[in-house]
């Protein structure tokens, strides 16, 4: 492996907690026992890394960047916010119900460092998400969210990661590790954002979502860097019995994004809502690689990714569903749809089942189409003006994933922001933000 | 109101439209009836701007104006209205949605006050009682899993909505069962008044027994080959169309 994240994990060496020595170790040792994947690692084949292609270095400790127009959404609860790597006390609001703990790693005492190396990495198999050993390697600080069993969480709980890109060349390094106890509930939102001008900032952050028999976990993971932004990162979900999953991505485009997400059903009786959207435009790149594992009978999983891809960007969007040879009565969907707005965008889209039990539901599609042009002109024969008609059909592909949000405060801060940005001008999208208003 | 002169058009290479003339007065209902593939949809589709269809010569105009020159958009402004014989389907803007926004459009380029989101709704919901649609069709997408008939009485409320000066119906009535016929007769024989004009687009003298029109029309090769009075569709149901396209 190249150096080119050398001076980040000497970084982390020093500034981290003691205890997490062995982890920084284990990550070391994978990532720099590994080559630097190429379009040759059929993993990345059409992912340009070339924006990887210079030294990144850490945050300073203690730097406490101001930001201004750094957009997210504003939820009631509990709301953590760190800049650049460093937590924000002065920015943070800590308002956790009886049942649920959150903890930062390096306040942990020496029993909850002890929990927290216990389960941190479980869910991730670093030999083949070979950026999550990367984030070992680099980990200064972390999250740690424990939910009791039979707790319910009624609020959310809002995780907020900002760059600033007032350094160029940064790498920041983030985790997040959620145990839910057996038959315990939570809505946990992660924002991701920048200022939006600025230098290149790495980002990788890794979310593991560990739930327990009869769980319920609601989990947004919302990608609003924009520019020049580099994320790679992932999350890796283990389901048990019964446990249930919802989650929600949404990527806007920025330089590089390239997001693994992992769901291991483990339990009989598990279910897991898998949906996205990716928004790139510009000449920006957003990766989605899902895998959803089957392992036990009896699961079920339901994935819909949509992508409205501009200009000269590009997506890639690869939907694995592995069932397991003793995983039968497993029903798996897959709903992969791509709307192109222009001749230069492009996507590479590719199911990938592979299915070793037969007694089996599994579903999978994969659309990649333009706007319409029947569709719009049935708009405009009704006076609706070709502008206004674009902006909704470029809305409407994606209105149904902004519907299935489950926490009402992230819908209303996603429908306005989504769609004006199809539109240039505001009052393309009255019809669309007034409609369900009685 | 509405003047065709000589229109010829062409889909995709193919002459369908060679010479078709037709005249419009304010409040008269004119029937145009053919075989299949004598232009009468097509006639529909190049008065609306439908993207492919090609007018090589020919004029026509809607209330003095030159409708051939103006975008989609622009001709609905003007007044005209096109019931789709296949209306698309939309999912993921709602009916509510993509109705409000087609009104807005159209009385703002009438100059006409914005309706608030109140009283359009109501506006609506009494429509929908009319056309016998559940006020459930306003929430779901446009046309989305709708059935043949609930799609052409979506088309209907949306004509009703917009009140327009010409409305051409495309074989409104293929498809619809004896009620929802009556449903869509009643509708356009409400709207009927002295400043507005229909020209329905049929196969069936049926639809004629509800709507009484003024003037009966054959389209045959691209061009009217006979015209006359409601007396003529009787003619054509007893004779089939063999006859005039020998003539034509």
């Amino acid at each position: 492996m190249s150096d080119f994240m050398q001076q980040p994990q000497e970084a982390a060496a020093k500034t981290a907690p003691p205890w997490l020595a062995d982890i920084h170790a284990r990550g070391q040792a994978v990532w720099q026992g590994s080559p630097m994947p190429t379009r040759k690692t059929e993993d990345w084949k059409y992912t340009n890394l070339q924006p990887l292609q210079q030294k990144f270095i850490a945050p300073l400790s203690g730097s406490a960047p101001q930001l201004s127009n750094v957009s997210y959404p504003d939820l009631p609860g509990s709301l953590l916010v760190f800049t650049d790597g460093g937590y924000r006390e002065d920015l943070s609001r800590l308002e956790l119900p009886e049942g649920a703990r959150l903890l930062r790693f390096a306040e942990a005492d020496s029993d909850q460092a002890e929990a927290i190396r216990e389960h941190l990495g479980r869910a991730v198999n670093t030999g083949r998400h070979l950026f999550a050993s990367l984030n070992e390697a680099t980990l200064a600080d972390g999250v740690f969210l424990q939910v009791d069993p039979g707790a319910v969480i009624e609020q959310p709980i809002h995780l907020v990661w900002l760059t600033s890109g007032q350094v160029d060349a940064l790498s920041v390094t983030q985790r997040l590790l959620v145990r839910m106890g057996a038959n315990s509930q939570a809505t946990v939102v992660e924002s991701f954002a920048n200022t939006a001008t600025g230098g290149t900032a790495f980002t990788n952050g890794i979310s593991e979502l560990l739930l327990a028999d009869g769980a319920r976990l609601d989990h947004c993971r919302l990608h609003l860097e924009q520019g020049e932004a580099v994320h790679i990162g992932g999350v890796h979900a283990t389901l048990a019995a019964n446990a249930t999953l919802n989650g929600f991505h949404l990527a806007l485009g920025s330089r590089l994004k390239r997001i693994d997400l992992v769901v291991e059903h483990r339990g009989q009786g598990a279910h897991c809502e898998l949906n996205g959207i990716y928004l790139p435009r510009g000449e920006e790149q957003v990766d989605y690689h899902t895998c959803i594992e089957h392992a036990v009978p009896h699961c079920t999983s339901n994935e819909t990714f949509r992508g409205i891809i501009g200009d000269s960007a590009s997506a890639i969007f690869n939907g694995r569903i592995h069932i397991h040879p003793q995983a039968q009565k497993t029903r798996a969907e897959l709903s992969n749809k791509n709307l192109l707005t222009s001749h230069q965008a492009e996507v590479n889209t590719k199911p990938e089942l592979e299915i070793y039990a037969d007694d089996v539901q599994c579903a999978h599609g994969a659309t990649v189409a333009q706007m319409d042009p029947a569709t719009l002109h049935y708009l405009r024969t009704r006076g609706v003006p070709r502008d206004e008609a674009e902006v909704m059909l470029s809305y409407g592909f994606i209105n149904e994933l902004v519907e299935s949000v489950h926490c009402a405060a992230v819908h209303d801060f996603l429908k306005p922001m989504l769609a004006r940005r199809f539109a240039r001008n505001p009052k393309l999208t009255r019809h669309i933000l007034e409609d369900g208003d009685e | 109101m509405l003047k065709i002169d000589n229109l010829h058009a062409r889909v995709e290479d193919k002459d369908i439209l060679k010479g078709l003339n037709l005249a419009v007065q304010p409040g008269e209902v004119h029937a145009i009836m053919g075989p299949n593939g004598s232009g009468k949809s097509t006639l529909g589709h190049v008065l609306a701007g439908r993207p492919g269809y090609q007018v090589t010569a020919g004029t026509a105009t809607l209330l003095g104006q030159d409708l051939l020159a103006l975008e989609t958009e622009e001709r609905a402004h003007l007044g005209l209205f096109l019931a789709f014989q296949y209306p698309v389907e939309i999912p993921g803007v709602s009916n509510m949605e993509f109705l409000k926004a087609a009104v807005d459009a159209v009385r703002e380029a009438r100059g006409l006050e914005a309706i608030d989101s109140v009283g359009f709704m109501k506006k609506a919901r009494e429509i929908c009682k009319q056309v016998d649609l559940d006020q459930s069709f306003l929430k779901r997408g446009v046309n989305e899993g709708f059935s043949g008939g609930e799609k052409k009485r979506n088309e209907l409320m949306q004509m009703m909505l917009l009140e327009p000066k010409l409305c051409i119906l495309d074989e409104t009535d293929s498809g619809l069962d004896i009620d929802a016929l009556q449903v869509v007769a009643k509708g356009v024989n409400a709207m009927r008044d002295a400043g507005r004009s229909f020209v329905l687009v049929t196969h069936y003298q049926r639809l004629l027994n509800y709507i009484e029109p003024d003037h009966v029309h054959v389209l045959a090769g691209g061009r009217i080959v006979k015209s006359g009075d409601k007396s003529l569709a009787l003619e054509l149901e007893e004779k089939g169309y063999a006859w005039l396209e020998d003539a034509a």
